[in-house]
């Protein structure tokens, strides 16, 4: 089984440098894009049908094309690797950022080729103070070595590439928060239209991709898009890094064909449950996905299968609820969370969301009424895609709306006998 | 007064813009790495060498959680509260912390060693329940091993 | 026009529009927050939530925030979609999570947008049960108050405040459901134009702290349109009183003129009228001291002296045209003096023979539109405030142009602003000294005013090498001229302003000399001149004698008695030129609201009206005659200062005295005599309009107490003072409909209490009034032959040794007389000074806040020293209006020392 993406990842947890990096054949897809066409990269990126590995799975190849290419347009432009990676049950682009920066870094110099980019920022979550240190250093490497800065190997073109460490919000994560907070203002997101890729950072063009999206591009790019096609087990191509956290055996990330089944994901790779509680359900995707049940142990984990299962794959890092931990406060934890990142501008998020956390923490401590869960779901409603700025507050509501028809009893049971119980002791 | 070795790195961090005021996160994050939070003078000097006003600056520094306005001890520790943490057992870590440093979440122990914040999902979820002390991130927490952390920060 | 169908109806509408407006300007109710009509759309509170459908088939539709959706062509969109009202209730309902329900104690009750849109979305009963958040409030300064927890996050005010206005000082702290708006600390605003955040905020966070001392309930006011006594920009503002004290001013829409937003002077100047120093009798010069004498006993000493001969009359720029013209009428025009110094009087007499030849002067929307623009040698902000307001958004016509090439749409606020940057289209400041319009410009120019004016020279002659050449030009100087001249001849429609700061005749020719270039290459440049007084350019189009030939009648003993109309001289004049004047004379009367340095010198003082008990008509700096109405009956025996005339005139049985019987007589007196001011009939309707047979009432319908305001005087109901003068009427009845813009009391519809309602007055959204705007134009494009140049450039300015060139420095809370007897704004004045540039307080030997000696040709002061770096060498700055030296004619030279 082919993993490119962790392949060169050590197994001592320490930072593969450049010369080992170039060892084991990096820098050298970079090279190659330096001899193609803008064009030609996306267009091969398009047909490796790379799908975005940020939440949204929106195709990479396809975002890159509303980019306006040529002497006409305008200057300069941004490409933006977004390592915010806030995203509650997420863990996954650390292992890529800590592990193999260089990865990183020859994505960014391709997809940068593939836009005329000519400036780029790594925005990485401010608490990530390792992949920060390995990052600075693998940037400084590249430099030296003339693979960034100006007319990088040799091509005539320049790509200069900057970290930025966040101030911590998890809005930074969403692509215009992440803008606006580059800018040095407020990460309140921006209105779409106008898309980035037309009127982004400091009012330029602008990519923003997820790390992992980026790892795969050198892949692509050196062994074509039929290959990447032929890694994944289903319609969307490549690998997935998938990550499982919980009451698990054996919690961690896997690299694995895009596809691969939750059953197998859950059962080969985590372990299986730890003895003495029993599977209940997971949020497939991070903290903003529906949940899933046992149900749906046998859908396909990519971005069509999940959605078809009611939920979303979004970051592939699955979050697992045992029968010995309280759904209610589960749900309270994850709302509480997304109440408190709000970032305040829009009515259903910034009160919905604050409502929803104070009604969830009444059920858990035994206030709840039957009517608190006809509002819960009336703020689902409220928050549902299109009636808030951006997709946080839709993401919010995910897990709060899934848990609402799984783990209805749950919420019942609380609003009857007054109390958690599991809190209470079982 | 920002001290010369702040300036230059301020200066340093605005040449990578194209406007001096978008330096004012990593401003904010300069002088708190030589001073451990951000006052409000800390706010106005940051403004006036940004080119900005203090209000500007203050809008910016109390929107992002990592920006402290308020003094913090020599050590800040940050616990994980998000969820992967919280099923893992999030609550019973926060409690011993709160135990043996004898302050609530959000305070500072009367020595002035440490102070202890929450803070979101730190990414490192397969090895909960987390935190981080001084930007080091320490998991797989239990009490026995909370204990041995913080005989390590005097 | 595109067509819409709205909950199956169809209307046309403007496809530049957003869905909201399109849908406001059809009179619909869709309640919103975060939209503003000047500040456009950001999509952050949701609540104008509506559904629009794919097509007929459609049937489940998709929820679309109107404000953030662009028309398109035949779009099927619905309001009343059951469940898009169940969503704007919702949003109401979290929106109103923490209000804390205060409206009995609220200043904004019963005027309230957000009552109003709650009512409307149909959020009745609080369901949130658990704590609500709560914040500790500010202390924001003498004009505002701030009460946070009444906040509801729509980011309105940091839009305004921030955004539109350049405010530094204030902004959005924290997120979630905690949002604060406030400063970093507790301070006096400092932006000019903080008071619109009483309007602009939706609820009662931001009120006004002077409606306070006096507070009434807007349905308890009796109000009245008018138009801004503190400048000459003529913005039309609606006062409110109540028991005889005026409560408050608030703007009035007009799209022409002050679209939404008033200045700070403007908004909080008014107090100058419940003012204690208020002249409320007639009084009499008796063994050396004023006491107050019956009415008719003043008009017939007044009478006495005017039946003796030789009589002057002293005119006033913040007097109305008809109070001017009656004066001069009992003069005679041979004897009708302007009030105002030489200087200035040549000044405004040179700007209006420059508006008369063109460019015509512009309204502030024309400006606003300019997407280039040089300001020469004007303090905007200080002398004309609400322009600085205007100017400061033609910075970003540049950008609104590109996005819209972009097809993003003007409105798209944030959208258009993210795109822009910090990136500003040109804008060129020249001014002797710091301006609060520099850091939006493109570049400043710091020089002695004769420097100006060869700069503008220069840019003029680089557009027009037909224009004069400007010799001796030092390098620096000519490339900035040339990067002016080239930004404006780039621009599709360039601005050029100039006016009385400098108090130069030079810099006002030859920013007429740019604009005129600029024309003559087909420009529509957009050319305006701040004038400091409410009727300043009136008063000039009376053509009254300068002042100093007065002196002059009165020491050849043609001045027995000098009439001054609402004037204080001693602001005019040196003191011992006045006194001269007073002394000269046998008799002198004063006519005036207020007391002063004149009256005080009085032997004849009759008490006028303030504009909130006055009629008139003034004509603004645009050349707009515009007539303002009082808000109630002036008490007692003050009257107009016309009124007094023409009594006097009666007494003495001339003509005019006897036809005159209200304000529509006079004015119809001004109209035939100069030929320039005929249209003034049409500035407003006359007394006799009626609507259905009825007056239009300055009461809303619901003023409570009208019948029972005199119980404790007599139990009977009191008739309604009569008004002669105008189609209003001081009562709550009369004609329930929209009235001609000119004569609305105030904006209020069923269901729109608040001043929002506007929008249901408006041709469409941010477009003129329904029937017009108020107001009539009087100075047009001259056709036919394109105007010439001046040709006067001046020497380059050279400094003295030992000698300063003293410049006027206005300041918009200070330098004018009648809002500086506000006490809100007294306490936002600065102290006397004197300022100097750092270089030449230097050569002093004088630090900041030395004392120094500042000798000038009619008088000596020690003031404190201001350093200011950006002053040029040689040339020293006095504030304008305040402190010991007011009655100076600057600019002049003089010694300034340091004191031991
Ligand atoms: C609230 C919110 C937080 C997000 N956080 C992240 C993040 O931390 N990392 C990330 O890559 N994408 C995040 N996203 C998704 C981004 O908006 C964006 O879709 C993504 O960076 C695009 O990259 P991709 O196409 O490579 O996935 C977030 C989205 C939302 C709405
Ligand atoms: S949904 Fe609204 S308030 Fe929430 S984060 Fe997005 S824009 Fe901000
Ligand atoms: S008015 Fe449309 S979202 Fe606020």
């Amino acid at each position: 089984m082919e993993t490119p993406l962790t392949a060169k990842i050590r197994p001592d947890g320490e930072m593969i440098d450049l010369a080992a990096y170039e060892r084991a054949g990096g820098y050298q897809a970079a090279r190659k894009a330096m001899q193609m066409a803008p064009q030609e990269i996306i267009e091969e990126v398009k047909k490796s049908n790379l799908r975005g590995r940020g939440g949204a799975g929106f195709p990479t190849g396809q975002k890159w094309s509303f980019v306006p290419l040529g002497a006409d347009a305008p200057r300069p432009k941004y490409l933006v690797a977004n390592g915010d990676e806030m995203e509650p049950g997420t863990f996954k682009d650390r292992v890529l950022l800590e592990g193999d920066p260089h990865e990183v870094i020859e994505g960014m110099i391709i997809a940068a080729r593939a836009i005329e980019a000519e400036r780029g920022y790594i925005f990485l979550r401010g608490e990530y103070t390792d992949a920060g240190q390995r990052i600075g250093r693998a940037l400084h490497e590249a430099k030296e070595k003339g693979y960034l800065g100006k007319n990088i190997f040799g091509s005539g073109t320049d790509f200069d590439l900057r970290l930025h460490m966040s101030g911590g919000r998890y809005m930074c994560g969403e692509e215009t928060g992440l803008l606006n907070a580059l800018e040095g203002k407020r990460a309140n997101p921006r209105a779409k239209p106008p898309f980035p890729q037309v009127s982004g950072l400091f009012g330029k063009p602008t990519i923003v991709q997820n790390i992992e999206t980026l790892c795969n591009v050198p892949h692509i790019i050196e062994k074509g898009a039929e290959w990447f096609q032929k890694l994944s087990l289903t319609g969307d191509g490549g690998t997935k890094l998938y990550g499982a956290s919980g009451k698990v055996k054996k919690p961690g990330c896997w690299e694995l064909p895009m596809g691969t089944p939750l059953r197998e994901l859950l059962e080969k790779y985590a372990g299986g449950m730890q003895d003495g509680v029993q599977f209940r359900g997971l949020l497939p995707g991070g903290a903003s996905t529906d949940f899933l049940t046992t149900e749906h142990l046998d859908v396909p984990m990519d971005f069509t299968s999940v959605a078809k299962a009611g939920s979303r794959l979004g970051t592939g890092t699955m979050i697992i609820l045992d029968d010995k931990t309280c759904p209610v406060g589960m749900v309270h934890n994850l709302e509480h969370f997304f109440a408190q990142e709000s970032c305040g501008w829009c009515t259903p998020c910034w009160s919905g969301l604050h409502w929803a956390e104070e009604i969830l923490w009444a059920i858990e401590t035994g206030r709840g009424t039957p009517a608190d869960l006809e509002r819960l779901e009336y703020i689902c409603k409220m928050t549902a895609p299109g009636n808030t700025f951006c997709a946080l507050a839709p993401g919010a509501a995910e897990p709060l709306q899934s848990a609402l028809k799984y783990f209805r009893e749950d919420f019942e049971r609380h609003i009857r006998e007054k109390r958690c119980p599991w809190r209470d002791g079982q | 007064m920002l001290t010369p070795e702040e300036q230059r790195e301020i200066e340093e961090e605005t040449a990578h813009f194209p406007v001096r005021r978008a330096a004012c996160i990593d401003a904010l994050r300069v002088v708190q790495k030589h001073r451990g939070w951000v006052s409000d003078d800390a706010v106005r000097d940051i403004a006036e060498f940004l080119g900005t006003s203090s209000d500007d600056i203050d809008s910016i520094a109390t929107f992002y959680n990592l920006i402290f306005r308020k003094p913090v001890g020599r050590h800040v520790i940050m616990i994980c509260d998000s969820v992967s943490c919280w099923v893992m057992g999030y609550d019973k870590m926060r409690d011993h912390l709160k135990a043996r440093l004898g302050v609530e979440v959000g305070q500072t122990t009367s020595d002035g060693r440490f102070t202890l914040l929450p803070v979101v999902c730190l990414g490192a979820c397969d090895r909960a329940p987390t935190m981080i002390v001084d930007g080091q991130l320490h998991a797989n927490l239990d009490p026995q091993k909370i204990d041995e952390i913080l005989e390590r920060y005097k | 026009m595109s067509k819409i169908f709205v909950d199956k109806k169809a209307y046309e509408v403007n496809p530049k529009q957003n869905l909201l407006e399109a849908c406001l300007g059809h009179g619909l109710d869709l309640p919103y927050f975060c939209w503003h009509p000047a500040m456009g759309s950001v999509g952050a509170c949701r609540q104008c939530a509506v559904k629009v459908y794919r097509d007929e088939n459609d049937t489940r539709g998709r929820i679309v925030m109107a404000c953030m959706t662009p028309i398109t062509e035949n779009m099927l969109v619905s309001i009343q979609d059951p469940e898009v009202k169940d969503f704007r209730a919702g949003i109401i309902e979290g929106l109103m999570m923490s209000h804390p329900h205060d409206c009995p104690v609220c200043d904004e009750g019963g005027e309230c947008h957000l009552q109003d849109m709650t009512v409307m979305s149909g959020h009745n009963y609080r369901r949130y049960e658990f704590r609500k958040r709560t914040f500790r409030n500010q202390y924001l300064g003498p004009l505002l108050n701030h009460e946070m927890n009444r906040c509801i996050q729509c980011y309105r005010c940091t839009r305004f405040y921030n955004e539109y206005a350049g405010g530094k000082d204030f902004g959005p702290q924290v997120l979630r459901n905690l949002v604060y708006f406030g400063r970093a600390e507790d301070g006096v605003l400092e932006n000019e134009f903080s008071g619109n955040l009483v309007e602009v905020c939706p609820t009662g966070v931001f009120t006004d702290k002077t409606l306070k001392q006096h507070y009434t309930r807007k349905w308890d006011l009796q109000m009245a349109p008018t138009v801004c006594a503190h400048c000459a920009l003529g913005c039309n503002t609606t006062a409110g009183e109540r028991y005889g004290t005026l409560r408050r001013i608030v703007n009035r829409y007009n799209s022409q003129v002050n679209g939404y937003f008033l200045c700070d002077r403007g908004r909080f100047g008014y107090e100058h009228v419940n003012s204690a120093r208020r002249i409320r009798s007639a009084r009499a010069r008796r063994d050396g001291q004023l006491a107050d004498i019956p009415k008719a006993e003043a008009l017939d000493r007044f009478s006495s002296f005017a039946a003796a001969g030789k009589m002057i009359g002293i005119g006033s720029p913040r007097s109305s045209l008809e109070a001017n013209f009656a004066l001069r009428a009992l003069v005679g025009p041979e004897n009708f003096y302007a009030g105002i110094s030489d200087a200035a009087h040549r000044l405004l007499g040179e700007m209006l023979a420059i508006l008369r030849q063109g460019p015509a002067p512009a309204s502030l929307l024309q400006i606003e539109h300019a997407d280039a623009a040089l300001v020469l040698g004007e303090d905007v902000t200080n002398v004309a405030p609400r322009m600085a307001l205007t100017l400061r958004q033609t910075v970003r016509q540049v950008w609104l142009d590109k996005a819209e090439k972009m097809r993003i749409p003007r409105w798209q606020d944030h959208a258009v602003r993210e795109l822009a940057q910090k990136d500003h289209g040109p804008l060129f400041v020249a001014s002797p000294y710091a301006t609060r319009l520099d850091d939006v410009a493109t570049e400043t120019h710091r020089a002695a005013p004769d420097d100006i004016a060869r700069l503008g020279f220069a840019v003029a002659h680089i557009l027009d090498s037909a224009s004069p050449e400007v010799p001796g030009l030092p390098e620096p100087v000519r490339a900035q001229a040339e990067r002016i001249a080239k930004a404006l001849q780039e621009a599709a429609r360039p601005a050029v302003v100039s006016g009385v700061s400098t108090g130069s005749v030079a810099v006002v020719r030859a920013a007429a000399d740019v604009a005129r270039a600029l024309a003559k290459a087909g420009k529509p440049v957009a050319f305006a001149l701040a004038m400091e007084e409410m009727n300043s350019l009136g008063l000039a189009m009376m053509e009254p004698k300068p002042l100093g030939e007065a002196l002059e009648a009165a020491r050849r003993g043609d001045a027995q008695t000098v009439v001054v109309l609402e004037n204080d001289l001693y602001r005019r004049a040196p003191a011992e030129t006045v006194d001269a004047l007073i002394g000269a004379a046998a008799h002198v009367v004063v006519l005036d609201s207020l007391e002063g340095r004149t009256t005080e010198k009085a032997e004849l003082l009759l008490p006028s009206t303030p504009f909130a008990e006055a009629d008139g008509t003034v004509v603004s700096s645009e050349g707009r005659a515009q007539r303002f109405f009082r808000v109630y009956p002036p008490p007692g025996d003050i009257q107009d200062a016309w009124r007094w005339l023409a009594d006097v005139l009666g007494l003495l049985t001339r003509p005019e005295g006897l036809s005159w019987k209200n304000l529509d007589d006079l004015v119809e007196a001004v109209a035939r005599t100069f030929p320039a001011l005929e249209r003034i009939r049409d500035a407003a309707p006359r007394a006799s309009f009626r609507i259905a047979g009825a007056k239009i009432p300055r009461q809303p319908h619901r003023y409570s107490g009208r019948t029972s305001m005199l119980a404790n005087i007599a139990v009977s109901e009191p008739k309604p003072p009569e008004d002669p003068d105008s189609a209003l009427s001081f009562t709550m009845e009369g004609a329930p409909v929209e009235p001609p813009a000119a004569l609305q009391p105030f904006f209020w519809t069923g269901g729109w209490n608040s001043i929002q309602s506007v929008n249901k007055f408006q041709e469409e959204i941010a477009g003129p009034l329904r029937g017009g705007d108020a107001g009539v134009r009087l100075i047009e494009p001259a056709a036919g032959s394109a105007p010439g140049y001046l040709n006067t450039v001046p020497a380059a300015f050279t400094p003295r040794s030992a000698e300063w060139l003293v410049v006027a420095r206005h300041h918009i809370f200070g330098s004018e007389e009648l809002s500086a007897n506000a006490p809100a704004i007294a306490e936002l004045s600065p102290k006397p000074y004197v300022a100097l540039g750092a270089e030449d307080a230097a050569s002093l030997g004088a630090a900041e806040g030395a004392a120094v000696e500042v000798k000038l040709e009619g008088g000596s002061a020690r003031l404190p020293l201001r350093i200011e770096s950006g002053l040029p060498r040689g040339v020293a700055a006095l504030p304008a209006g305040l402190g010991p030296l007011d009655g100076i004619t600057l600019p002049i030279w003089g010694r300034i020392e340091l004191t031991r």
